[in-house]
């Protein structure tokens, strides 16, 4: 059966929890999406634009030193940090901003957690000529100034959120807010898998490119489909479009690794999946990282793209099916994975995807030189360079 | 029979539009807020909205949203919020409406909401982000309990959604003045009189506006339309304010006081 239903649930999770205010616009977005679904030139204007403008299809590059380095299956990295703005978010701010166009919006507007959807979303903007708004925390403002830059470089409105945490979360909660009160006239580009139907369903699609393109290639240079892969999960988008194309290859062990911040015993976390439990948040039900009476807990981790209290509903189906496996690696870890790639491979990765390469240390021991580890390396790690050489010089390397 | 259909059957008999004020509990404290419960009660007040803090709340302006930051320092929970109404029902018999954001509840759990819900005295839930579609469960648990589960509509509802929505209400409907989250706005804006009309034409339910109502002059310019307002930020604001627990009710009263004088023409 193909997930989401029509109320847009994966299995017990997902859902539209968002004021009346929003239900025509989810559901003039439904339609829309479906419509431009189902259109072929739709499809083909944003493969033009893929190709084009973002440079598709990215790279799968084997990771020879990398590989010898921690013996055991062939290491193979997925490379979306080479998009036209340094990540996989451009897959779906390009698609979504193409259905914006269509559905007659004239302004678009998103929450940032590190900047880099933002930036995206800012770009497609301006190519578009679409009027665009970013939300953004002001503690992550502070942590990312360039990407702030950027934005403003790019015609963006960028908005300061001072309400709670002033991270991504409360970000979220703005666009939302703005999105009630201009509906008529503009479409929120959410940057992940999570908020109300059909956002998980219709962003995921429009990451699915990742993995369609990894099986095209990984069958190409190996003869044979992938043993594991691994992505890193924050609300989850570069993972859901990376495991999407494999899910009924069952032969292929799906990962997702979540952010442990200083540990999952410390509270200090944003490992929603690993460490914590069903709520809803920001119009969906999943698992979330909530206290007893059901107050949304401050996620931390030194990756601001995962500091996130949610995740995508479909991730919590996946887990609770068990089709995906999910786990967690620190900060420390991660800033060592930062530190082995670009020392190895000479690729600075994105503090996020430096996570899930994190986790190859604990995959790889138990693997074999026959099989093979696609990892999918979701973004560049200029826009971290600060906050690595920082953390790094306090743990002295 | 629920103290909502009373208090609004009430209301159609002497022809006067109702008052409901909200209050985010728990701001500065739930003792303040319990005291201004009763006060609104004493002013005339039609019934009371107690809202339980959360920490996204994403339909709410910058006033409602600091008023709960507030009382969630404070460690308020639902919890505190139901053993607040159960200590005021023996108190005082003016209906009583609980907002809450749907998280706490579900983390609380249906049954045990509904339940300790009735002790407490609840007449009627209102949930802003449960939408029709995501409603039934906790609207069947509510109303098996003689509870009303309050539904909205906006200005950007379709006609189908009115119709659908109209059959499962009870109590009143909750109708939003504006495309917008709420906080006090200048005028009733037409969108707000405009829904008041095309809901009115689907249902004998009273119709209670919210969003935007902050001063006397919005009542008068309502005139016919609604069968009451809602007031929020209005008074958040004025609690906001501070001062010791009797300036406070004094400030809330006074202005409360004016919005029951315009009413009292009618009557």
């Amino acid at each position: 059966m193909r997930l989401p239903d029509g109320r847009g649930y994966f299995g017990r999770f997902g859902g539209r929890f968002v004021p009346e205010t929003l239900m025509a616009a989810l559901i003039e977005l439904e339609e829309g999406y479906q419509a431009c679904k189902s259109d072929p030139e739709f499809r083909k204007e944003l493969d033009y634009y893929l190709k084009y403008y973002c440079g598709r299809p990215t790279p799968l590059y084997l990771a020879g030193r990398l590989t010898k380095r921690l013996g055991g299956a062939k290491v193979y990295l997925k490379r979306e940090d080479l998009n036209h703005t340094g990540a996989h978010k451009i897959n779906n701010t390009l698609g979504q901003a193409l259905l914006a166009r269509r559905m007659g919006k004239s302004r678009v507007i998103a929450e940032t957690g590190a900047g880099q959807h933002g930036v995206a979303t800012a770009t497609v903007a301006t190519m578009f000529g679409l009027e665009c708004a970013i939300y953004m925390g002001e503690e992550d403002m502070r942590r990312q100034e360039l990407n702030v830059f950027r934005m403003r470089l790019l015609g963006a409105r960028v908005i300061p959120v001072t309400a709670g945490s002033k991270t991504l979360k409360d970000a979220t909660s703005e666009a939302l807010r703005d999105w009630v009160s201009n509906v008529k006239s503009t479409h929120y580009i959410l940057g992940s898998v999570v908020g109300p139907h059909p956002y998980p369903a219709m962003v995921r699609d429009f990451q699915a490119v990742i993995g369609r393109e990894t099986k095209e290639q990984i069958l190409e240079s190996e003869g044979k489909l992938p043993d594991y892969l691994v992505a890193c999960v924050g609300g989850g988008s570069n993972a859901i479009g990376f495991f999407h194309p494999f899910l009924e290859d069952e032969g292929v062990r799906l990962i997702g690794v979540e952010a442990a911040g200083k540990g999952l015993s410390s509270g200090s976390h944003a490992a929603s999946l690993t460490g914590g439990s069903p709520g809803v948040l920001h119009g969906n039900l999943s698992y979330l990282l909530q206290d007893a009476a059901g107050q949304v807990k401050v996620a931390h981790s030194i990756s601001a793209g995962l500091d996130y209290p949610g995740v995508g509903p479909e991730h919590a189906y996946l887990k609770d099916t068990g089709r995906a496996t999910y786990v967690a690696v620190a900060d420390a870890e991660a800033l060592n994975a930062f530190v082995l790639l670009t020392e190895c491979e000479g690729i600075i990765p994105a503090l996020e995807s430096a996570h899930a390469a994190a986790y190859l240390e604990q995959l790889l021991p138990g693997t074999s030189a026959a099989e093979s580890v696609v990892v999918c390396l979701s973004g560049r790690g200029d826009k971290d360079v600060e906050v690595a050489s920082k953390a790094l010089e306090e743990v002295g390397i | 029979m629920n103290r909502i259909d009373q208090r609004f059957a009430q209301l159609r008999a002497s022809g006067r539009k109702g008052l409901i004020g909200y209050l985010t509990a728990g701001d500065p404290d739930l003792e303040v807020t319990g005291a201004l419960v009763l006060e609104m009660a004493r002013c005339g007040v039609d019934m009371v909205e107690l809202g339980v803090p959360f920490s996204d709340p994403v339909a709410d302006g910058p006033v409602i949203q600091a008023a709960s930051a507030r009382a969630l320092k404070k460690g308020v929970t639902l919890e505190d919020v139901l053993a607040l109404a159960g200590t005021l029902r023996a108190r005082t018999g003016i209906p009583l409406l609980m907002m809450t954001y749907y998280n706490p509840i579900f983390a609380y759990g249906i049954p045990k909401f509904v339940k300790t819900a009735l002790k407490s005295g609840i007449d009627g839930v209102v949930v802003p982000d449960l939408p029709l579609e995501e409603s039934e469960e906790l609207c069947q648990a509510m109303e098996t309990a003689g509870i009303h589960f309050i539904y909205f509509l906006s200005p950007t509802s379709s006609a189908e959604r009115i119709v659908e929505t109209v059959k499962r209400a009870r109590g009143f409907i909750y109708c939003v003045s504006v495309t917008g989250v709420t906080g006090a706005r200048e005028a009733i804006s037409e969108l707000g009189r405009k829904l008041l009309n095309r809901v009115g034409g689907f249902t004998q339910l009273p119709l209670a506006l919210g969003f935007g109502i902050s001063s006397p002059e919005q009542l008068i310019a309502l005139g016919d339309d609604g069968d009451a307002v809602i007031i929020g930020s209005a008074i958040v604001k004025l609690v906001e304010a501070g001062g010791t627990t009797e300036e406070i009710i004094n400030r809330v009263g006074k202005f409360l006081n004016d919005f029951k004088f315009i009413e009292s023409f009618r009557s």
